[in-house]
């Protein structure tokens, strides 16, 4: 059943394909538009950050759980964060109960890059008492309704929910960590954010919906900080890109990024 | 012998509709001798016989209903077609082609191969079987162009009206070929793709507004407005 | 959030008769009830209450894989419990806890004898159930929720199910317990019905209630099922009855208009 689910009909392909063409999509938007954006923060309480994303129908929820635990060896003077995506079956008929499959590791993953490379948490801050007490961030990614591009909307959820994390402030007595009644804002520096594109014959298309996804060749998610560094990037799917794609997609992704940087709601993090 | 609501009303299930000398219709199941409604839906009386149309739900094939299927798997005698049903369906190359084929010598999957899309009438379907179905008659086989559009399949009676009246309507209106299965697929074609997201939206509206009266003029004053929209 | 400290109240009844959160024995925490959320399930619902957060999508009847599963007479109904991670205040391993496979088997089986599940022989029914925040009473929660998604996924049922959880707090009998009052209270009694004919389709007790405690509290969680019963009644209608004033309204403009 979830393999049918993924049998793209020989019509709904030709229709796809032949509105790109025409520079036009199923649902009526230009090849370069964004679906429309919703980013709420904080809407679980008893996550230490939250935000719950929707990107036309797709529906995303993030969320931050911090606890104090041991730094790797290798960075003693260092926090730890990690991101898990959970591709719950409530999302989508081919969703299967069980660990993550690949598409949820690979998905996981891209975020993870974009935020580390982009250095977007300042991990030292994050240090409790070096090589032996330190902060650790996990970054939880529900998909909940998807109706394709997970990554933007994930990437959208999981930086939201970092810049809505408050921490509480720390004491270290006789080498004893003592939590404090103080909460301060988690030490994000960066905002990386993603534009993810479908190539559909020779035509990109931005924010491909899921009959988009269906019948795409290849995928390119780009992630970019404030100032158009690329901080990760990843090729999906069977099919090729071309050097003038990936040139084209990065001039799209810079000004797209800044569009969506500028939806995501700030100030909250000061709590 | 009351009946407690009236038609077109909305009942959920478990609401008692009626007690006394009345038949249990689709939507309804019958606890000694009163009758209930089964789903959320619009109560119909129909003389003594008490029905829920019932406003959402998958859709389960019947004998003679026209569908909109996709090609999923292909064996040397047998498609194997899938019918937004629970059950994959059947169509056996002996209800494909008029003649006889080898499946020796020839490759049936050089007439229908996966993700084609077909339209076909149900021949049988029973709980010992999964349903078959047959594409030997006037209007049926493979569909190409155009595009499908699917929508919910309890509504789908809404949109092809008494005797054919919205369909035909929305036909007359933009010119637009149109094919209607009861699976709730429905496969267009126009001249414009503009046209084709037109009749996109006209399906939206009837799927959402399916439980409600004046629905034809409704939508034709839709069009109406579309229309003069694509017209500047 | 775990690190903002919460006083662990000495008392959880105040002299006053209120409760932690400022409510009567007999009140319900405020109910949001959200029909037909999400685009790609069958059916699906949302409820908050208090401050749960539950998200539910039903799938089905579909085929179902491995086919081996499937039953000759009936559909197979399979509900799926889970808390997400950051739902409580320590971090909760997304794998699926034993709690969390018990609370899906008595889940399954509150809703199932309400589900005609013999009209749909040799399928599927999947009920999907995420708790994004957990606060006391989330399987009671999750069975309402869940009840709504099956009837919007148009599966034939005998009646919804209504569930609440009654404790036993202070040595008071009260109704639908929050997070504190599970606890740190005496007594947990979850309870499900199909409201038509009062049949009982979840009990389970822990604590320690006197026979006579067990029957107030049994008769309050009733009374509690029949209260959420009339909210799922109306969150399932408003979504309709919206659309059809809304018609209403067009044909009075288009009327205008010509």
């Amino acid at each position: 059943m979830q393999k049918i689910h993924k049998i793209a009909s020989e019509i709904e392909k030709d229709s796809i394909i032949s509105l790109a063409e025409k520079g036009k999509r199923l649902d009526g938007r230009g090849l370069e538009d964004f679906r429309e954006v919703t980013i709420e923060a904080g809407v679980i309480e008893k996550a230490e950050g939250s935000a719950y994303v929707t990107l036309g129908d797709t529906k995303i929820m993030a969320g931050v759980k911090l606890e104090i635990g041991e730094p790797f060896p290798d960075t003693p003077d260092k926090g730890v964060f990690t991101v898990n995506a959970e591709f719950v079956p409530l999302a989508s008929p081919v969703f299967e109960p069980g660990p993550p499959d690949e598409d949820a590791i690979e998905l996981a993953r891209v975020i993870d890059r974009g935020i580390r490379e982009s250095e977007a948490i300042d991990l030292e801050k994050l240090c409790i008492i070096p090589g032996e007490k330190v902060w650790i961030a996990f970054i939880d990614i529900y998909i909940l309704d998807h109706a394709g591009n997970l990554f933007d909307a994930s990437t959208l959820g999981s930086i939201t929910a970092l810049l809505n994390t408050k921490m509480p402030e720390v004491k270290v007595e006789n080498g004893e960590v003592k939590i404090l009644d103080k909460l301060v804002s988690f030490p994000i520096r960066k905002i990386p954010v993603s534009v993810t594109f479908a190539k559909i014959n020779d035509k990109l298309v931005v924010d491909p919906c899921i009959e988009e996804e269906h019948v795409m060749n290849a995928r390119l998610t780009i992630t970019m900080d404030e100032n158009d560094n690329i901080v990760a990037m990843q090729k999906g799917g069977a099919g090729t890109l071309k050097t003038e794609d990936i040139y084209k997609a990065i001039e799209i992704a810079k000004v797209k990024t800044k569009e969506l940087r500028e939806k995501i709601p700030r100030g909250v993090s000061n709590g | 012998m009351p009946i407690y609501f009236q038609s077109k009303d909305i009942v959920l299930p478990g609401d008692l509709l009626a007690e006394g000398d009345y038949k249990a219709g689709t939507g309804t199941f019958k606890e000694d001798s009163k009758i209930y409604s089964a789903v959320i839906g619009l109560f119909e009386i129909r003389g003594k016989i008490l029905r829920v149309i019932s406003l959402e739900g998958t859709y389960i094939p019947r004998p003679n209903d026209v569908v909109i299927g996709k090609i999923v798997d292909v064996s040397a005698t047998n498609w194997k077609v899938e019918i937004r049903a629970p059950y994959l369906a059947n169509l056996p190359a002996a209800n494909y082609f008029d003649k006889p084929i080898d499946p020796l010598k020839s490759d049936i999957r050089r007439y229908l191969n996966v993700g084609d899309i077909i339209v076909a009438k149900v021949v049988s379907f029973n709980r010992a079987q999964d349903p078959l179905l047959t594409t030997k008659e006037r209007g049926l086989g493979k569909l190409r162009g155009g595009r499908i559009i699917e929508m919910s399949p309890t509504k789908i009676p809404r949109l092809i009206g008494r005797k054919g009246s919205m369909v035909n309507m929305i036909k007359e209106e933009t010119g637009c070929r149109i094919t209607v299965g009861q699976n709730g697929r429905v496969w267009v074609s126009c001249k414009t793709p503009e046209y084709e997201e037109l009749i996109e939206k006209v399906i939206r509206k009837i799927e959402l507004e399916a439980h409600t009266s004046g629905l034809t003029d409704r939508v034709r004053e839709l069009i109406r407005k579309e229309k003069e929209r694509l017209k500047k | 959030m775990k690190f903002i400290k919460h006083e662990i109240p000495q008392k959880l009844i105040t002299e006053d008769g209120l409760r932690t959160d400022g409510r009567r024995f007999h009140e319900l925490r405020p109910i949001k009830l959200e029909v037909g959320i999400l685009k790609r399930a069958d059916g699906s619902a949302y409820i908050e209450q208090g401050r749960n957060k539950i998200m539910v999508a039903v799938y089905g009847p579909r085929e179902l894989h491995p086919r081996h599963l499937a039953l000759p007479d009936k559909a197979l109904l399979r509900c799926f419990y889970r808390m997400a991670s950051f739902s409580v205040e320590d971090r909760k391993s997304p794998a699926p806890s034993r709690r969390e496979i018990e609370l899906s088997k008595v889940i399954r089986e509150a809703l199932e004898p309400a589900i005609f599940l013999e009209r749909f022989p040799k399928t599927a029914i999947d009920v999907f159930i995420e708790v994004l925040q957990a606060d006391g009473g989330t399987r009671c929660a999750s069975i309402t929720s869940a009840a709504l998604a099956l009837a919007d996924a148009g599966i034939p049922m005998r009646d919804l199910v209504s569930a609440v959880a009654v404790g036993k707090v202070d040595g008071h009998i009260v109704l639908d317990i929050n997070d504190l009052e599970d606890k740190y209270g005496e007594g947990d009694m979850p309870t499900a019905m199909m409201p038509r004919k009062k049949e009982v389709t979840l009990i389970q007790l822990d604590g320690q209630w006197s026979i006579e405690e067990f029957k107030q509290g049994f008769e309050l969680a009733l009374k509690g099922c029949e209260q959420i019963y009339q909210l799922q009644r109306e969150a399932l209608k408003k979504r309709y009855i919206e659309i059809r004033e809304q018609a209403a309204k067009e044909m009075g403009e288009n009327a205008e208009n010509t």
